[in-house]
C-alpha cells in the first residue's frame, strides 16, 4: 500500500504558492474542502485563480478568500449567492470566467484522464462559445474547451483510507471526484479516515491512484444554504 | 389567468409515466406537486440525485443531500447519486425525458435567453446552456410579460441567448404555445384568457389556427 497520509492541514496545504491556480470541489456549501479553504485564508496566498462550481457565500466557503481579495479569477457556472463577488466583479477587481456546469465538470474529467480537450454542444451559438473552434458532428454542431490545467485540486470526501481511497456522501460527491487527479497534486479532507482494508473495495468511488495526501478534517460545520422543509 | 402554481398544474400535465424529469428553479420546482400519483416518473436535479423526494421534515434537513437551487430534499427509494460529470452526461447523451425551466425571454425560433442581463444581473448560467443544448423535450414555465409589461416571447432574443433554437413549448399564465418553424402556434388559452389577449401580450409571430381550447385543469 502507498500511503497519501499527512499529519495535519499544514503539511496537506504545503507548496501552495501566490498566484496558483486551485480547483475547489463542492456544491453550493456542499462538499466543499473546509480545512482547506480555511488554511488558505490563513496563508494569506494572493492572485489565485480558483476553479469552482459556486463561489460560497458572503460570509464562508470561498467566500472568504473572495472577503480578503485573495481570488484573482474565478471560473465557476454560478456565482449568485454573493455581494461580495458581485461587487467585486462589477467593479473589475475580479476576473470571472463563467463556464456552463457540465463543461467545467467535463473540463475537470478531462483533466484527470488526460483528455487535451473535449467537444461539447452546450453554449454553441451563446457568447460562452465565441473565439472558440466549433464543429458539426452528424448535423449538430459541438464547442471544443479545452482541459483545465491547475497546481493543487482541494476536495472533501466522507471517508478515506490511508491509501487515498475516496468515498463521498449523497449529493455532496458533485466535483469532488472529477478534481482528484486533475491537478498535479490532489489534497483530499475527509470526515473519517480509516486503516487501509476498512473500507470495502467494492463502494469506493475514487480510488487512491487519483489523491496525492489526504488527512481527517476537523469541526465540519456543513452548512446548509436554503434549508427547506415541510410540514408533518 | 393563471397564478404560479396553475402554470405548474399545467405544465404536470405534460409528464408521463417512466418519464425521467429535470426540474429548474422557480416555477418549474412546483410541477412535482401537480404530477399525477398513479404514474411513475424521476426527477433529477443536475448536482447528482436521481430520484429526488419531497422536502425533509424539520429536523430531518441533511447538508449533504441538497438540490440543484440548494435546497434540502429527500431521496426516495430506488435513488441514486452521481458526480456532476455523469449527471451531464445523463442530459447530453438525452437519457432525460423532459426539461423544465424558467426563461426571460424566448423567440419564435425556440432561442432562449435566461441567465445573463448585461451590466445588472451576472449570476451564471449553471447548467441551463448544458440543458437546453441536449434535450429534446424542453418545456419553458414563465410569465408572459416581464414586469415593465413587455413581452417576453419575441421576434429576436434581445438578453445574451442560453442556447440556440431548443425550446418545444412554452406554458404562461395566459397561454400554452408549441414553438414551431413558423412561430409560436397558440394551443390553449388559459381560463378567462381571450385569444386578443394573448396576441396582445406576444410579441413574435402568434399562429392562431381554429377554435382555441380552454385549459383542463
Amino acid at each position: 500500500m502507498i500511503k497519501k497520509t499527512v499529519k495535519n492541514v499544514q503539511e496537506a496545504l504545503e507548496g501552495v504558492k501566490d498566484g496558483m491556480t486551485m480547483m475547489l470541489g463542492g456544491f453550493g456549501l456542499s462538499g466543499i474542502p473546509e480545512n482547506s479553504i480555511s488554511e488558505l485564508v490563513k496563508l494569506n496566498l494572493k492572485d489565485l485563480t480558483c476553479i469552482s462550481n459556486n463561489a460560497g457565500v458572503d460570509d464562508f466557503g470561498l467566500g472568504l478568500l473572495l472577503h480578503k481579495k485573495q481570488i484573482k479569477k474565478m471560473i465557476s457556472s454560478y456565482v449568485g449567492e454573493n455581494a461580495e463577488f458581485e461587487r467585486q466583479m462589477l467593479s473589475g477587481e475580479l476576473d470571472v470566467e463563467l463556464t456552463p456546469q457540465g463543461t467545467l465538470a467535463a473540463k475537470c474529467q478531462a483533466a484527470q484522464q488526460g483528455f487535451p480537450a473535449i467537444f461539447t454542444p452546450a453554449g454553441y451559438g451563446t457568447e460562452v462559445a465565441e473565439g472558440k473552434e466549433t464543429r458539426e458532428f452528424d448535423g449538430k454542431m459541438y464547442v471544443l474547451e479545452h482541459a483545465y490545467k491547475a497546481d493543487f485540486a482541494f476536495v472533501k470526501a466522507w471517508k478515506g483510507d490511508e491509501a487515498g481511497n475516496l468515498i463521498f456522501k449523497g449529493t455532496a460527491r458533485n466535483f469532488n471526484p472529477l478534481m482528484c487527479g486533475a491537478a498535479t497534486i490532489t489534497v483530499a479532507e475527509v470526515e473519517e479516515l480509516v486503516k487501509p482494508g476498512e473500507l470495502d473495495p467494492n463502494q469506493i468511488h475514487i480510488p487512491g491512484i487519483f489523491v496525492q495526501r489526504i488527512f481527517e478534517g476537523k469541526n465540519y460545520e456543513k452548512r446548509i444554504e436554503q434549508r427547506t422543509v415541510r410540514q408533518k | 389567468m393563471l397564478d404560479k402554481n396553475g402554470i405548474a398544474k399545467r405544465i404536470a400535465q405534460e409528464v408521463q409515466d417512466g418519464y425521467y424529469v429535470n426540474l429548474g428553479i422557480g416555477i418549474p420546482t412546483l410541477v412535482a406537486n401537480f404530477v399525477r400519483n398513479d404514474i411513475n416518473v424521476e426527477f433529477q436535479s443536475e448536482n447528482g440525485i436521481l430520484g429526488m423526494g419531497p422536502f425533509p421534515f424539520e429536523g430531518e434537513e441533511d447538508a449533504d443531500l441538497i438540490n440543484a437551487g440548494k435546497q434540502t430534499i429527500t431521496a426516495l427509494p430506488g435513488a441514486s447519486f452521481f458526480d456532476s460529470a455523469m449527471s451531464f452526461g445523463m442530459i447530453r447523451g438525452q437519457h432525460v425525458d423532459l426539461t423544465i425551466l424558467g426563461a426571460m425571454e424566448v423567440a419564435e425560433n425556440g432561442d432562449i435567453a435566461n441567465w445573463k442581463i448585461p451590466g445588472k444581473m451576472v449570476k451564471g448560467m449553471g447548467g441551463a446552456m448544458d440543458l437546453v443544448a441536449s434535450a429534446e423535450n424542453i418545456i419553458v414555465a414563465m410569465m408572459h410579460t416581464n414586469r415593465a409589461g413587455e413581452s417576453k416571447l419575441l421576434k429576436r432574443c434581445s438578453l445574451p441567448l442560453t442556447g440556440v433554437g431548443c425550446v418545444t413549448k412554452i406554458v404562461t399564465e395566459l397561454a400554452v404555445i408549441e414553438v414551431t418553424e413558423k412561430g409560436f402556434k397558440l394551443l390553449e388559452r388559459a381560463p378567462g384568457v381571450s385569444v386578443e389577449d394573448i396576441k396582445k401580450a406576444t410579441e413574435g409571430t402568434l399562429i392562431v389556427e381554429g377554435d382555441i381550447p380552454e385549459m383542463k385543469l
